[in-house]
Formats: structure tokens, sequence, C-alpha cells
């Protein structure tokens, strides 16, 4: 059945781009706000989560995986109940409130050094506020952009909210290298880390006001003035077999794929440069940065695609190409850092030492750092500290350190394979909004998209760091064990045993998705 | 192809099952009973988060198909 937009054609394309434009910047400002928690997490621990402490060590934990994990799937069910009953509109300003002052007051809190215990308990509350902000965000804009949007655009439309995610991230990376580079580290370790916290304030009131002014969703209002709304979202997306049976689809078919491949492309991705490939870290920065810069553009097209060809057939699409290719693509990245394919030029390898005594305890520090240089305009840097203490006559090794910064020509190609990474995830993420919000009725709406998708992103997807870290360490040790045995190696390449968990998420939901889910683009009633 | 969404049911009911006791088993007991603090939260998400969702969910996901409920006609 084909609907008629119960607003008129020309007040229509007067206000949607008005409707894109303010649900995008406010979602935008959520995904900064909720990522900049994530990318100073290091900086945070050291002031409100001292690691030699087991009850701040635990509530670190807790805030890291209960905001990620446990809490947005409940923000979803939380404010999702509320958009169903109350509106759309009111809902997700909520959210951007909740979002904007727990992040604003996260810059604000005092240091463990100044209160104690109440600074970690207070950071975990608020990181806890923006888990479940996040998690009523998303589906309120959009559903409140799907509703607005006319007909056969609604993918293109949406993809808009789509880009958020990925630019928060962006943004998030370059407000922190910004701050970092207008001040000493002193200064940023001292109190520039809280300038990213506070600047969020600032665009939460423009986005809240430019929100304040935007009317209902006009397919809600209609729901509501005909009383069609729900009385009991949660029962009836949940309780009845017609509408569960389609949730469960959309997390198994759908969003549960969609959510490991975001954060492997994203995520995963920068955590394997930095950890297993030990690039620099401001290069994998900029390397991501590159990346998602370039494939942002391409949310809009695959939305846009999605709308002539259907959402199945491209996200499924994505899954298919990410399975076939994530190893192939994470081995070439590992293999261009790996300096042992590198040639070296030996008559420029310098070695430099630093000493250091301590002036009250008589011991010494010395710092070795060796630097190899090699044709392809890479440079490994390796810092070794050793120890004597008073008295004794002999160093022992203390910690030893080493990273590469790769040459421009790497560099290139490492943003390419990244960008491809991105791409897929553009691919299943693109259409998803629409997706979603055609699977489920309008009473009901904002309750039974956002469940799925956050259990989606936020447990299988957020779970990716740890199991893939887990899958290595685990090959890793295996490996270790049969060399120190003196057999042969169980696993040749344990730096990709963690990709297993990815592809066979996305396979198991490859699956269900091609044979279960409808191709036909459904209607927004 | 119905048929075939009802047969896959079973896998998925197996499938859920499986992956709920590599959950506890392989999983969420060991870290219960290492008494380090760390491992607390990953073993609770474990037990009551991922376990109920994935084990619940693909079961239920699975009788669903068996009873013909994602039949082209439904």
């Amino acid at each position: 059945m084909q609907e008629s937009s119960p607003v008129d054609s020309a007040t229509h394309k007067k206000n949607l781009w008005k409707v894109i434009g303010a649900s995008s910047l406010g979602t935008l400002i959520e995904w900064y706000d909720f990522y900049i928690f994530g990318s100073l997490a290091i900086v945070l621990s050291t002031k409100f989560f001292p690691p030699d402490n087991p009850t701040a060590a635990f509530l670190s934990t807790l805030a890291t995986f209960a905001a990620g994990f446990v809490v947005r799937p409940f923000g979803a069910l939380f404010f999702g109940r509320l958009g169903d009953i109350i509106g759309r509109k009111y809902t997700f300003m909520v959210t951007l409130l909740v979002m904007g002052l727990a992040t604003c007051a996260i810059g604000l809190v005092p240091g463990y050094e100044t209160i104690g215990f109440a600074a970690p308990v207070i950071v975990l509350v608020l990181r806890l506020l923006q888990g479940l902000a996040l998690g009523g965000e998303y589906g309120g804009a959009a559903t409140y952009v799907a509703e607005y949007s006319e007909p056969g655009k609604r993918g293109y439309r949406t993809s808009w909210i789509q880009t958020t995610a990925t630019f928060g991230l962006f943004i998030s990376l370059a407000v922190i290298m910004l701050t970092k580079s207008s001040m000493s580290a002193e200064a940023f370790d001292d109190w520039g880390w809280r300038l990213p916290f506070l600047i969020s304030s600032l665009m939460v009131v423009v986005s809240y006001f430019i929100r304040r002014n935007m009317d209902e969703s006009p397919l809600f209002k209609k729901a509501k003035s005909e009383g069609n709304t729900s009385k009991n979202p949660l029962r009836e997306s949940f309780g009845k077999k017609y509408n569960f049976k389609f949730v469960l689809l959309a997390l198994f078919g759908a969003t549960m794929g969609q959510g490991v491949i975001w954060y492997t492309g994203q995520f995963y991705a920068l955590s394997f440069l930095q950890s297993v490939c030990r690039v620099d870290f401001d290069q994998t920065n900029y390397i991501i940065g590159a990346a998602l810069l370039a494939g942002t553009g391409f949310f809009v097209f695959f939305g846009w695609l999605s709308d002539k060809i259907g959402r199945k057939p491209i996200m499924l699409a994505g899954m298919l190409l990410a399975i076939l290719t994530y190893r192939p693509i994470f081995d070439r990245i590992y293999q261009l850092t790996d300096t042992g394919n590198k040639q070296e030029l030996v008559d420029q390898y310098a070695v430099r030492e630093h000493m250091e005594v301590n002036g009250e305890t008589g011991d010494s520090l010395r710092v070795t750092t060796m630097e190899r240089f090699y044709t392809d305009g890479s440079v490994h840097t390796a810092v070794q500290e050793e120890i004597k203490a008073a008295g004794q006559s002999e160093f022992s090794a203390h910690t030893a350190a080493g990273h590469i910064h790769v040459g421009s020509g790497v560099f290139a190609s490492l943003v390419l394979l990244v960008f491809v990474l991105v791409l897929y995830v553009t691919m299943v993420y693109g259409p998803i909004a629409a997706f979603l919000v055609e699977m489920f009725p309008v009473r009901i709406r904002y309750t039974s998209m956002s469940l799925p998708y956050h259990i989606g992103n936020g447990i299988f997807g957020g779970l990716l760091p740890a199991v893939a870290t887990y899958l290595v360490a685990k090959a890793q040790f295996a490996n270790d064990a049969v060399s120190a045995a003196g057999g042969a190696l169980a696993n040749e390449k344990p730096y990709l045993e963690g990709l297993w968990y990815p592809i066979i998420i996305a396979g198991v939901s490859f699956i269900i998705g091609l044979l279960y889910l409808k191709n036909k683009n459904q209607n927004v009633q | 192809m119905n048929t075939i969404k009802k047969i896959l049911g079973v896998v998925w009911i197996v499938l859920g099952l499986a992956a709920g006791y590599y959950l506890i088993v392989s999983q969420a007991i060991p870290q219960f009973t290492s008494h380090r603090s760390e491992d607390l939260v990953p073993a609770i998400i474990y037990t009551f988060i991922l376990m109920p969702i994935i084990t619940g969910g693909l079961c239920i996901f699975g009788w669903y198909a068996l009873q013909g409920e994602y039949d082209e006609t439904n």
C-alpha cells in the first residue's frame, strides 16, 4: 500500500533539510560525546581510576563495559517507550540534554587525588547516563527523519543520520589532537583534557535550540490524533509474537552482522595498527581519520542506492565482502608494517643513550633509543629502559617498547586498506536506519527498532575488541607453548585470529539475512 | 525456500545452545572462579546479558522459524 504524506508537498520540501540537519547535528554531538570518553580513556584512568587501587580498577572496567554494552539497550527500551508514547521530538531532546549534561559534568569532576573515591563513582554514573542517552538518541533521530521522508527516498534521507557515528568519531579525534597540539603535554595532562568535554556543552546548547523549534513527526502526530499510539509499547513490541519475531529477525539477520563490521572497520583497525603492528600513535589516528573522511560520503551513496535496488542486497553484499576479505586485508596491513619485509639502510642505524640518577635512592636509569631506517622511508624506534640499583654493578632490563613511523608510500597504502574496511561499514550501515524503520509500525517503531540496533552494535559490536584480543592472545599463547616444546607453530598468523569473531558473527547474520529477510523495501505507515 | 527456513530453525536452536554452553562453561565459570576483580564484570555480562540474548534469542528465533513464522505467506 502506498502511503500519502500527511503534510503538503511545499511545506514538506521546506522542512525536510531542516529536519535532517537538526536530527543529524544532535546525533553527531551525541556520538562525539560518547567517543571522547573512549578516546581519552588513558588520561581519564590516571585521573579517576588509579590502577594500583583494585576497587577503582573495578569501577573502570564497569565504566568501559557497562556503558558500552549493557546500558545502551536499556536506554533504547526506556527512551524508545517514551518516544512511542509522548512523541519522537521531546524524547530525543531529552536524550540530547542528558548526554550533554553528563559529558560536560565529566569535564568538571575533580580528580581522585582531590575527592577520593567519589571521583570514580561520579564518573561511572555519568558514563552510564551517556550510555542511556545514546541508547535513546539514535532510534529517535532515525525514526523522526524517516517519518518525514517521502516514500522512495527514505534510505537517502536517513543515511545522513548514518554519517554521524563515523563523523562523530572523526571530530572527537580531531578535537583531541587540536587541543593537544595547542598546549604543552603537561598542560594537557593537567587540565587540557577537560576541554573536549566542556566544548560539548556549547554544541549541545546550539543543537537544543535548533531542535526545540522543530515540529513533531507528522506520522506520529497523525497516529496520536487518531488515537492509534500504543499504551504499552514494550509489551506490544516484545510480548506479541507478530512484532517480536521481526525484532529477532532485525537483530540476527541485520544489526548483529552490521555491528561487528562497524566495530572491525573503525575500532579494531585502529587497535590492530596500534597494538599489533605497533604503528606510531599519531600516525594511526591520521590513517583512520583520513579513511573515515574519505568513506563518510559513501553512507549517503549506499543509502541512496538502497532506495533504488533495496536495502537487503547492499547490506548483505557488505557482509559477504567483509567475510571474504577481512583476513587478506588485515594480513596485508601487517605485512606492510612488518620490518622483516623491509630493507634496512644499515649505515643510518643510530643509537642514543641517556642516563638519569635518582638523587634520593642513588638508583640509575639508562634509556637506550635505537633507530633503524628503511628504504621505503619507514623508521623503527625501539626504546629500552634499564635500571641499576644503588650499590649494584649490573643494569637489568626494565621496560622495552618500540613503534614504527611508516613512510609515505606505506602510509597511503594503509589509508587505502582502511578505507576499504570503512567502505564495508558504509554498505552495511548506510541503509540500516531505513531498513529498521520500515520493519515496524509507527505505534511501536521507536522501541522496536532501537533495541535490536543497540544490542547488535552495543553488545555484539562492543564486545569485539575484548573477544578479538582474547583470541589473538590465545593463539599466541598456543604458539609459545608449542615452540617452547620444540614443535612446529600451531598457528602461522596468530595476529589474524581475532578476526574469526566478526567473520563468524557476520557469517551467521549473512545466512539469516539472505534466507529470512524480504528484499522489498516496505512502506512507513 | 520455506522448507529450508524451517529446517534451519533446528540449526539456530542448536547454535544458541552451543553458544550458551561455550559462554558459561568456557568463559563465565573460569572468570567467576579466578577471584580477580577485572574478571568479575565480563563474567557477569556473559552470564546475565550475553547468554540470555544469544541463547534465548537464537532458540526463540529458531523455534519461530521451525513453526513457519518466517514463511513467505506470513
